[in-house]
């Protein structure tokens, strides 16, 4: 038989049949937009991390305080607590060839009044070198200068949430803000940065300088972290080594020795970080798929029942010249029929749901064109794979017992 | 004259558990080209079973079965849906149209069913076959919007929609008005004489008497094989119904 033919009768009879059809397509539907929107959902935040981590700056190196060995070790300048301090900071500015930038990260928090009225956020201690490093500009007003951090300067950045929150209307700069207590002076805000993987609003920030803040909020010598950054990607490894070299030297570590200090690159954190996630998105996407296979069973449940429901008609069929292969590719092209219908409903619903999904909810579901095209496919071969035991069982009926078949 | 159905012998037993019904118990049958044959007999006396043996629905457990020169007995399931699709058109005791199915795709069906594409407009084809018999503006309509009898001549244009050589009927006068059933007649002695093989089942002798050649069947046999002597004239037969009415009238 040609193959329009079969269509064609494959297309009448499912559309004789709106309400069953339907309802036979409903588990693929579900299936479908399921695994779809899931693994939307899983790969939208993997690439929310990406980006964030991307938006932290290029060529971004970050130096922790190894915990571990600084515990265990509890000696040296710092007097116990922390590693790194600006002794370091001065060494790297020094012997690392390699870098464009190093600034030191003092995290600090605390109440702010000012402006309208007051609010609580998080105030980190930077050197002027932070912009270039995390490439953040701002938005009005200027960074703070060497001869500020050095001299301890109550002047200060603040984000873009913080201006909103504070100053509605007002133009911040020049104004004065009180952290805890202390006064300081407004000089610039930040560019907005949006949300980073965790959800954190990084907008939500005051920037002071470092020394100031170590000296005048949390009164210690040591500092948190150090963020550099290297001349170019090319650099970055080169630059390691450097960094490496210098905080052994001036940690006075013998060569072999476990560091007390951590150097992280950007992509060992966007690693780190999409773990997790990468996780999230397979456990999701396998449940989904799941249930992609229930709607499989479901079409075979329903096909099965209409091969019964049907029988009269097969035996007309047969009793008109058609083959048994007919017959069965007629079921057959039915239940494919069915479930592409059901899978290509199922892609636009997903779309649908991913749409509504970034309109009303913080999550930003990305649907990647390859999980579609998977799992369309997969929609139809679930209709051969659940289709082909009716179809088979209505090939195989004897004509005549077919016809008598009340 | 060719002969199309040669049958020596056939027997047909149905199984029932353990119970063996012998429907045919040795049927001796020619047939040729041109005839008109009306199977007659008793209920149960095997005149379905003969029917849908010669329509090559069911297979036969002993003896020869010749139907147009090919010895049907070994074929495959194939060749009998080909033979059926070819070679025969078959009008069913009910009808068996397809339900939620208008008048034209039903009599389309066994044209899709062609390997041969003998009709290269299935469509215009199956417009023709309604026009044949009377039904060219009830195309559209589905068989629950149609009446016993427009469904029967649904039926029959299927049947005739492929050119078979040989159209088999059975019963196709049964839920059908007397005049219906005349018309009907008409519509087969037609067909009869452009050249088309007709053998039909009927209980009505009146019935029979439209045919060329009657048979009579009891217990799986041929009791009864003639030549009908009075023969009617269907289209004669109903002028005189309508001449007789008018008659009255005045
Ligand atoms: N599928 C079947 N299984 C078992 N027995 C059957 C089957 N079909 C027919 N029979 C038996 O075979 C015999 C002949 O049946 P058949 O249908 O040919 O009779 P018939 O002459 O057509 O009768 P009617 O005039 O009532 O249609 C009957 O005794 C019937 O019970
Ligand atoms: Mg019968």
């Amino acid at each position: 038989m040609k193959w329009s033919n079969l269509y064609k009768i494959a297309i009448k009879s499912i559309m004789k049949n709106k309400m069953r059809s339907l309802l036979t397509s409903l588990g693929i539907i579900i299936g479908v937009s399921s695994v779809i929107v899931m693994v939307a959902i899983g790969e939208g935040s993997q690439r929310r991390i990406k980006e964030s981590f991307s938006s932290m700056g290029t060529n971004m190196l970050m130096i922790s305080p190894n915990w571990r060995k600084v515990q265990s070790v509890s000696k040296g300048a710092s007097g116990g607590r922390n590693s790194l301090t600006y002794d370091d900071i001065e060494e790297l500015k020094i012997s690392c060839p390699s870098l464009s930038g190093v600034s030191a990260i003092i995290k600090s928090s605390g109440q702010l009044i000012g402006g309208t009225g007051n609010w609580s956020t998080s105030v980190e201690g930077v050197d002027p070198d932070y912009f270039l490093i995390r490439n953040w500009d701002l938005s009005s007003g200027r960074i703070f200068t060497k001869r500020e951090v050095e001299s301890k300067k109550k002047v200060c950045i603040i984000g873009k949430t913080v201006a909103d929150e504070l100053f509605q209307g007002i133009d911040p700069f020049g104004q004065k803000l009180r952290i805890r207590n202390t006064p300081f002076k407004i000089i610039g805000v930040l560019d907005s940065k949006g949300q980073n993987s965790w959800g954190q609003d990084q907008d939500d920030i005051v920037l002071a300088p470092s020394k100031t803040v170590l000296y005048r909020l949390k009164g210690r010598r040591d500092v948190d972290r150090i963020y550099v950054s290297a001349t170019s990607d090319e650099t970055m490894s080169i630059a390691e080594e450097e960094i490496d070299t210098a905080l052994r030297k001036t940690h006075k570590l013998a060569p072999g020795e476990d560091p007390d200090f951590r150097i992280r690159n950007q992509s060992e954190m966007v690693e780190m970080a999409s773990e997790t996630s990468k996780t999230l998105t397979m456990l999701l996407g396998s449940i989904a798929g799941v249930s992609l296979l229930v709607g499989g069973i479901g079409i075979m449940n329903i096909m099965l029942v209409s091969v019964t429901e049907r029988t009269r008609e097969i035996g007309i069929r047969l009793s008109l010249g058609a083959r048994s292969k007919d017959v069965l590719m007629q079921f057959l092209t039915e239940a494919i029929v069915l479930s592409l219908t059901g899978g290509a409903i199922g892609i636009i619903l997903s779309f649908l749901i991913a749409h509504g999904l970034t309109k009303f909810t913080e999550l930003v579901p990305y649907i990647n064109p390859w999980v579609v095209f998977s799992a369309f496919t997969f929609s139809g071969a679930v209709g051969i794979f659940f289709g082909f035991y009716p179809a088979k069982k209505a090939a195989n009926l004897n004509p005549i017992d077919a016809l008598r078949y009340e | 004259m060719n002969r199309i159905i040669e049958m020596s012998q056939v027997k047909k037993n149905y199984y029932v558990g353990d119970v063996v019904v012998k429907a045919l118990q040795g049927v001796d049958l020619t047939i040729d080209e041109g005839e008109f044959v009306a199977i007659m007999g008793s209920s149960g006396s095997g005149k379905s079973t003969l029917m849908n043996i010669i329509g090559c629905l069911d297979n036969i457990n002993e003896g020869e079965y010749v139907l147009d020169s090919v010895n049907v007995k070994n074929l495959s399931r194939n060749e009998y849906a080909d033979i059926r699709n070819q070679k025969i058109g078959f009008v069913f005791q009910g009808f068996n149209l397809l339900p939620r199915t208008t008048a034209l795709e039903n009599v389309e069906l066994p044209l899709l069913y062609d390997r041969n594409n003998r009709i290269k407009h299935p469509e215009i084809k199956a417009k023709e076959s309604l026009d044949k018999v009377g039904l060219s503006d009830r195309i559209d309509h589905e068989p629950n919007q149609l009446s016993g009898g427009q469904q029967q001549r649904v039926a029959i244009a299927r049947a005739l929609v492929t050119e078979p050589a040989l159209l088999l009927a059975d019963e196709p006068t049964r839920t059908l008005d007397s005049r219906t059933s005349k018309e009907v007649m008409a519509l087969f002695q037609e067909l009869n004489t452009q050249g088309i093989t007709i053998i039909l089942v009927t209980h009505e002798r009146d019935i029979a008497k439209y045919a060329k050649r009657n048979i009579v069947l009891r217990d799986g046999k041929i009791i009864e094989d003639f030549i009908v002597e009075d023969r009617l004239i269907a289209t004669e037969v109903l002028q005189s119904v309508t001449d007789g009415a008018i008659h009255e009238m005045v």
